[in-house]
């Protein structure tokens, strides 16, 4: 469904990206984890087009069998309503925007009236406590109440892949069981995900496959499980001696 | 090239220099020898800025104020008594009785500069980029509400006219050469290093122990005498002073030359300022031939948004030759 | 001192206040969303002033007509501003951007002196505007209470289009966050011409009003209001368009009233009065009355 080939990013006199490779098939859900300064957060940002790449491209098929897209001369709108939708990291809700405002600004680019308020209900109903804070302010909502709203926001798109930069940050254990079981939720109904986390732990157990990022570039890849078995990924990013 | 024959090529620089200043006293007509001291001022102006501006960062619009310190102080002490009866005549008694000569004047007319930028500076530096430039041009309407205003001081509008001209290709050449010296000395002295680290990245300045807050107001004050003392030359180059010629205009047009020759180096302002000027002094006559008045200031301001386009950094970056830069390294204080 | 200076003073105090306001509106927008100080902003005025005096004299169009080709005029040249010289910066140093605003403005300035001349005109309005309107024993014409009613009228359009439609609402998530917003599926550079677009086209009416209320203009006639204006922005908390709004109104009234009430010896010195609190308020009270932005600007 999306492919990344070759992919080389420059910011400033900085190298960030080396020619990092990487898939994600249709329904999967697929982890990059890495440690700080690896390119993650790039990765995410080429793929959604708030960086262009220097060289590479990100080959994106939004229908089966049907026609490939080069995402990496699309402007971000383009992206987005090819069915792209990325959840940035630190959630970045508009804070100064109501919550209500904030799930429309999720589906800006969509003109069925019907639709939006559906799915405006559907993610009252994932979310019962947006619908009692509609009106207020986002930015007076927890860290958690935030990354719900992030989430709902971004699926107003009605994503055919979802990004989600770095879900669990800064959030209680209890959250982001709650998160990561949504996400997954998502995934059983169709959504593909790929996402980037810092709790490896957590990403591992969830995704079907996953990527290691190094400086730049993929240095290891494999199906959830057997990263997290992997003695190197226990070491370097699990926290426990192999 | 070992030091000493840098210094003695600096020095035959210099000379040669001032010979071509007598070539053109005792060759050039009025007309093309004030044209001459135009471009020295306009010199002046654009590396006494980049000082405050280049080194540090600092964006200010407020030089024409601290020039018309510098001008009017200049005057009035040069004035004689006489002619300072008829014009001012409230004017306290010893300032009325002054009557000194052209140098300690133009030091005095600096110096004023120098002070008036350690009363603004200490409160405004706080702030910064944009806001700091709006808040230097606020000074300048400021300072010229006060000299319309300040009848008895500077009166009004009407302005001194009639000066002694004093000025001469000589003395705008000797305050150019000071200049320049003093701003290269500057920038190759360790505190010009660290003000152009306070440029960069001030956290991190102050972390290596850099007092950034007296670097600014260093900065700030170095291209306020220098903008005083070009206050004095200019007076004394066009015989009158008026409260109108340090206007917004004036503050852009020295903006434009430090940012194409490049923020932060000298050579780049000099050479800019010679350009540029020279340009718009070749321009008036067609302006006026052609009654398109202003063409100058459009072509300027149009050249001015390429280059920030283009070329953001201007002409030269922060970079000076190689040569002036083996010069000046580890031989100033 | 009489009831009916007062009151004069008063309807002054809001009749410059209605024209900051427009002005200063056009300011935050901008700032708000870009954060770039617009210098050219105040030229926009002179541009609205000269083309309603155009319309007016040689086409003799009805006022309504005149009224709307000045939002379009003004409008019209934000948008060729905002395409000719800021977009192609963007992403360059805040400082970068407001060196090139001083640049169109020189420009927009000079253009003014080479095609119109430097030379003052009279503003003609029709007569009824210019005819007095009694209202409690003050000297008032009927101009001033159509610049602050309409002032008022498209002050609190411009804040029902932020608040309600979709391309406001596309504006505040821009002006809060950008790369978000674009992330969101919202094309920036068309919200940002939205805003230089809609501020311009306030500023064009205002010079319309500047016209009719002092009678002459010329090609330097925005530099002082557009620099005040955007003091009116400051007090008010720059990027907050209530906050200009009232920002604008304060600014006329105490400039009118600092005329009006002080000794007649001070007078001469409302400008420094005005950027002397400019200064004041950027020292102490950096975002203003309304500004929420936690920016650094100190």
């Amino acid at each position: 469904m999306l492919r990344l080939e070759d992919i080389h990013v420059h910011r400033g006199r900085t190298h960030v990206l080396k020619g990092l490779t990487l898939a994600v098939g249709r329904g999967e859900i697929v982890a990059l984890i890495g440690a700080n300064g690896a390119g993650k957060t790039t990765t995410l940002r080429t793929v959604s087009g708030l960086i262009r790449p220097t060289s590479g491209a990100v080959v994106y098929q939004p229908e089966p069998g049907g026609p490939q897209v080069d995402l990496s001369r699309l402007a971000p709108e383009k992206i987005v309503a090819a069915g792209i939708s990325h959840c940035p990291e630190g959630r970045q809700v508009f804070s100064s925007l109501s919550v209500r405002e904030n799930l429309l600004v999720g589906g800006y680019l969509r003109r069925d009236k019907e639709g939006i308020s559906r799915d405006l209900e559907r993610s009252f109903e994932l979310f019962p406590i947006l619908r009692e804070r509609g009106h207020q302010a986002a930015g007076s909502l927890s860290g958690g109440e935030q990354m719900m709203l992030a989430i709902a926001r971004a699926l107003m798109n009605r994503p055919k892949l979802l990004i989600l930069d770095e879900p669990s940050l800064g959030l209680a254990p209890l959250i982001v069981a709650r998160i990561f079981a949504l996400i997954a939720e998502l995934n059983a109904a169709g959504t593909t995900v790929f996402l980037v986390e810092q709790n490896a732990v957590m990403a591992l157990g969830l995704a079907h496959r996953a990527y290691v990022l190094e400086l730049g570039a993929i240095v290891l890849s494999g199906t959830g499980r057997e990263l997290a078995e992997n003695p190197e990924v226990r070491r370097a990013y699990l926290g426990s001696a192999a | 090239m070992s030091r000493t024959t840098l210094r003695l090529a600096a020095l035959c620089t210099v000379a040669a220099g001032a010979g071509l200043v007598a070539l053109a006293q005792a060759f050039c007509g009025d007309y093309y020898l004030s044209i001459l001291d135009f471009v020295g001022i306009a010199a002046v102006l654009a590396v006494s800025l980049n000082v405050t501006n280049g080194f540090t960062g600092l964006f200010s619009l407020g030089h024409p104020a601290f020039m018309a310190i510098g001008g009017y102080v200049t005057a009035l002490l040069v004035l004689p008594p006489g002619r300072k009866e008829m014009f001012l005549p409230d004017l306290p008694a010893w300032l009325a009785s002054a009557e000194w000569s052209f140098a300690p004047a133009l030091a005095a007319g600096g110096l004023a500069a120098v002070l008036a930028a350690c009363l603004v500076g200490l409160p405004v530096l706080r702030l910064k980029g944009h806001y700091l430039a709006v808040a230097t041009m606020g000074f300048l309407i400021i300072v010229q509400v006060l000299i319309v205003n300040l009848d008895w001081l500077t009166r009004g509008p009407l302005g001194l006219n009639g000066l002694a001209p004093l000025t001469d290709l000589w003395w705008v050449y000797a305050v150019l050469v000071v200049t320049l010296y003093v701003a290269y000395a500057l920038k190759f002295s360790s505190l010009g290093r660290a003000m152009l680290a306070v440029r960069e990245d001030e956290l991190a300045a102050r972390c290596l122990g850099i007092p950034a807050a007296r670097a600014r107001i260093l900065a700030l004050a170095v291209g306020a005498f220098f903008a005083g003392v070009s206050g004095g030359l200019w007076a004394h180059l066009i015989t009158a002073i008026t409260p109108g010629s340090f206007s917004l205009l004036m503050a852009f047009t020295i903006v434009a030359m430090v940012v194409i020759g490049g923020s932060g180096s000298v050579t780049g302002s000099l050479l800019a300022a010679v350009g540029i000027s020279l340009f718009t002094e070749a321009l008036k006559p067609v302006e006026e031939s052609l009654e398109l008045y202003g063409l100058a200031e459009i072509v300027m301001a149009l050249g001015l948004i390429v280059c920030l386009v283009l070329r953001p950094r201007g002409l030269f970056g922060s970079e000076e030759p190689r040569l002036l830069a083996r010069l000046f390294e580890n031989s100033a204080p | 001192m009489s009831g009916g200076y007062l009151t004069d003073l008063l309807v002054g105090g809001l009749t410059l206040g209605s024209m900051y306001a427009l002005v200063a509106i056009g300011f935050s927008m901008i700032y708000g969303i870009i954060r770039l100080i617009n210098f050219a902003h105040g030229d926009i005025v002179m541009i609205g002033a000269f083309v309603t005096l155009g319309l007016v004299q040689a086409l003799d169009l009805p006022l309504p007509l005149v009224a709307l080709a000045t939002l379009a005029a003004g409008g019209g040249m934000g948008l060729i501003i905002e395409r000719a010289a800021f977009r192609p910066m963007r992403g360059a140093p805040q400082v970068t951007g407001f060196i090139a605003s001083l640049a169109v403005s020189i420009m927009l300035q000079n253009l003014g002196v080479l095609i119109l001349t430097a030379q003052p005109r009279n503003f003609v309005c029709p007569d009824w505007l210019s005819a007095p309107a009694r209202l409690l024993g003050a000297n008032i014409r009927v101009i001033d209470l159509a610049i602050v009613a309409s002032a008022l009228g498209l002050a609190s359009g411009l804040m029902l289009v932020i608040k309600k439609t979709r391309l406001g609402m596309a504006m505040r998530a821009t002006a809060e966050n950008l790369d978000t917003a674009r992330l969101m599926g919202i094309d920036v550079n068309r919200t940002i011409m939205a805003a230089f677009v809609m501020g311009s086209a306030l500023a064009g009416v205002a010079g319309f009003m500047w016209g009719g209320k002092f009678g002459q203009i010329d090609p330097l006639l925005g530099y002082v209001p557009g620099l005040k204006s955007f003091v009116a922005a400051v007090i008010g908390g720059v990027g907050s368009v209530p906050g200009a709004i009232l920002g604008g109104y304060l600014l006329g009234m105490s400039e009118v009233l600092f005329v009006g009430l002080l000794p007649p010896v001070y007078a001469p010195y409302r400008d420094a009065f005005v950027f002397g609190t400019l200064i004041l308020i950027l020292l102490v009270l950096p975002n203003g009355l309304f500004g929420t932005s936690t920016e650094e600007r100190a």
